[in-house]
């Protein structure tokens, strides 16, 4: 270990944990309403940056675009539309498969997944946007003076800072709803039985079209975090995929636990970065995935889930 | 057999009953395809050769995936990884150690195998998603591992090493048209191989695992030793794959794929074939690289249309295509291609009374 970086490290990986949380919420909300586990999130999120980038102008010059949009209303038009996607993967997608066994619905998303990825490469071409408008520069720079650390102090980017507070925020806003509006209510009862949902009024249908609305919002919205640290690219969906182990680590049932276990992945990735092993240093990008396994083996309902009794 | 025969029509001994072959068109349907196939280098040109190579040698992958995913009931997302591994093992064994590729090529399946049981091991623990979690994560650690470690040999950042040309008696593999018969051969090896697994105790093990482990146990089917032979099996077969891919385009490592993408494509081609089924992974592999071949084709004559998209019309047909493939036959045929083969049959069979 490399002492002097872990406090560094240690903020940057909570920091980025919330973004993987958010992106892992949207998992655990479709999976608790309808059971389907979704291999496409990922893609969602990526084709959400996309679609935001896309309603900035695309990168061209300032009103030179097709449509050139301020980035807030430009955001606000993107999470419109994937939730017009999120509600159209789930009628024409994911209802034929009802009752189907877990491998053809596994299949069905990641079928989608090839889909969205072939369709944004289309759409808005392969190479990397780095142009993604961000409110803030990479060197506005926010100093917290703390003796031991690498330079006496911790460097956070304003632009970190501030995708933390909103996923932060927006998961605590969805966690509220799920558990403490009414329809959240119907969304947990249907959750729970289909059937019995059913007969005490719940239109089923309706839920788990919502559900998937709300879902298409939160990859969105994780996607245009991401895009503001790291620029949009087709690698976003990959990016989106370590909310896999996060998802897991939490509990697949709870929604809590996904934003926990997305700050436990970023603080992961974050501090193998300080070790003084390039070896070490290099498996930031498969540490989650050795931690997944670690989990499935010692507590495979993970941190927070209900734990079914079952023989393997 | 599940297939219902006509009155009058049954078997008078055990040789009988056991028979591949039951009517003279199966022999004769066998006997062209197979004249077909061998035939094929003389009267194809070199592209539907390579096509037919490549075909070849993805069925095998698929055919390993059949067992473990579509007779056992587990999922696995990392087929791809395993040939990777199949693909490494016989390259270095050729080229560090000597051997020849003929023989290299069972250990490398044996190396594969190795691996596979390795992250079999997690089927101890969990079952349905969760394994295929367990999986997921295999196929990310597995090329990873590739990258960052033993940089001398397996290449390191470059993501590839040289692979050597099989040597035997003076025949240039380098030509496809004569690197096609190993394939070939290694697919019939393996073909007959799966027939007779999918029959005996082996193969109805595995199904009794999938339809149902608490009656599979109860029966006396150890389960966890059941599973570990299904990953044992289909690891094995994605190293002979990989390894025949590998010398085939003289090199291997993640630059040549052999990631996520390419597992998911073996899922899709076992499902549109048709789980469960020896038919499934010959039809469900011709289908989806026939498909990618003509997106491909579709994608160049759009490109040369409108030359500024080229380099996003180039590559994005492929996964449009094979996902709305796979989202088709999931809604409207789940039981896949070999479902129709059959039901074309039974309706040949009861002409003209089908409906």
């Amino acid at each position: 270990m490399n002492w002097p970086l872990v406090p560094q490290q240690f903020v940057t990986g909570i920091l980025n944990g919330g973004t993987i949380g958010l992106i892992a919420l949207g998992i655990v909300l479709i999976y608790k309403s309808s059971e389907v586990f979704n291999f496409a999130h990922g893609h969602l999120v990526m084709f959400g940056a996309f679609l935001t980038w896309w309603f900035t102008g695309g990168g061209a010059e300032p009103g030179a675009g097709l449509i050139d949009l301020p980035l807030w209303a430009a955001v606000v038009a993107a999470l419109l539309v994937s939730m017009g996607i999120g509600l159209l993967i789930e009628r024409f997608a994911l209802r034929p498969m009802t009752g189907q066994p877990l491998l053809a619905i596994m299949l069905m998303t990641l079928g989608l997944a090839q889909l969205l990825e072939g369709a944004t490469a289309v759409l808005f071409g392969v190479e990397l946007k780095s142009n993604f408008p961000a409110p803030f520069s990479p060197s506005d720079v926010l100093v917290i003076p703390f003796p031991g650390a690498f330079g006496d102090a911790i460097r956070l980017k304003y632009t970190l800072v501030a995708t933390f507070v909103v996923a932060t925020l927006a998961a605590v806003i969805f966690i509220w709803f799920f558990n403490s509006t009414k329809t959240g209510l119907a969304m947990r009862a249907t959750a729970e039985d289909h059937e019995v949902a059913r007969s005490v009024g719940i239109r089923v249908r309706r839920v788990f079209g919502l559900s998937w609305g709300i879902a298409g919002v939160i990859a969105t919205l994780g996607g245009v975090l991401l895009a503001t640290v790291s620029g949009v690219s087709l690698n976003l969906s990959t990016v989106a995929l370590i909310a896999f182990p996060a998802i897991l680590l939490g509990g697949l049932e709870s929604l809590g636990g996904a934003l926990l276990g997305g700050f436990a992945i970023g603080l992961v990735q974050a501090l193998v970065q300080a070790s003084r092993l390039i070896e070490v240093r290099n498996s930031s990008e498969i540490a989650p995935y050795l931690l997944l396994l670690v989990v499935l083996l010692i507590r495979p309902e993970g941190l927070f889930g209900q734990k079914r009794i079952e023989r393997i | 057999m599940a297939m219902l025969r006509p009155a009058g029509d049954f078997d008078r001994s055990y040789e009988q009953d056991m028979a591949l072959l039951r009517q003279p068109w199966h022999y004769w349907l066998l006997g062209i395809s197979l004249l077909a196939a061998f035939t094929l280098p003389l009267w194809g040109d070199a592209y539907l050769v390579a096509t037919a190579n490549q075909i070849a040698y993805t069925i095998i992958a698929v055919q390993g995936l059949n067992i473990l995913t579509g007779y056992t009931g587990q999922i696995s997302l990392s087929q791809a990884a395993f040939m990777l591994v199949g693909g490494y093992a016989s390259a270095l064994l050729v080229f560090h150690a000597g051997l020849s590729f003929f023989i290299a090529l069972p250990l490398a399946a044996l190396a594969a195998g190795a691996i596979g049981l390795i992250f079999g091991l997690a089927s101890l623990r969990v079952k349905g998603f969760y394994l295929a979690f367990a999986t997921l994560a295999a196929q990310f650690i597995i090329p990873w591992l590739s990258r960052h470690t033993f940089k001398d040999y397996l290449g390191g950042a470059n993501g590839a090493i040289e692979v050597p040309l099989p040597q035997l008696a003076g025949v240039n593999f380098g030509e496809v048209s004569n690197y096609f018969y190993i394939s070939l051969v290694v697919l019939l090896i393996t073909t007959v191989l799966m027939f007779n697994v999918s029959r005996t105790r082996l193969g109805r093990a595995f199904v009794s695992v999938r339809d149902n482990d608490l009656a599979a146990e109860l029966l006396g089917v150890n389960l966890f030793a059941y599973k570990l032979r299904a990953f044992f099996i289909a690891a094995m077969l994605a190293g002979l794959a990989g390894a025949i891919k590998a010398h085939s385009q003289r090199g291997v490592g993640t630059e040549f794929g052999y990631g996520l993408n390419e597992s998911i494509i073996f899922l899709g081609m076992l499902v549109i074939g048709g789980l469960g089924t020896n038919l499934g992974p010959f039809l469900g592999v011709a289908f989806i690289i026939l498909l990618e071949d003509l997106s491909d084709l579709l994608g160049g004559v759009l490109a040369a249309a409108f030359p500024e998209l080229s380099s996003q019309l180039l590559t994005s047909f492929r996964p449009i295509f094979f996902g709305v493939a796979l989202m088709l036959f999931l809604i409207y045929e789940p039981r896949g291609l070999s479902h129709r083969w059959q039901l074309l049959r039974a309706g040949w069979r009861l002409r003209p009374f089908t409906r």
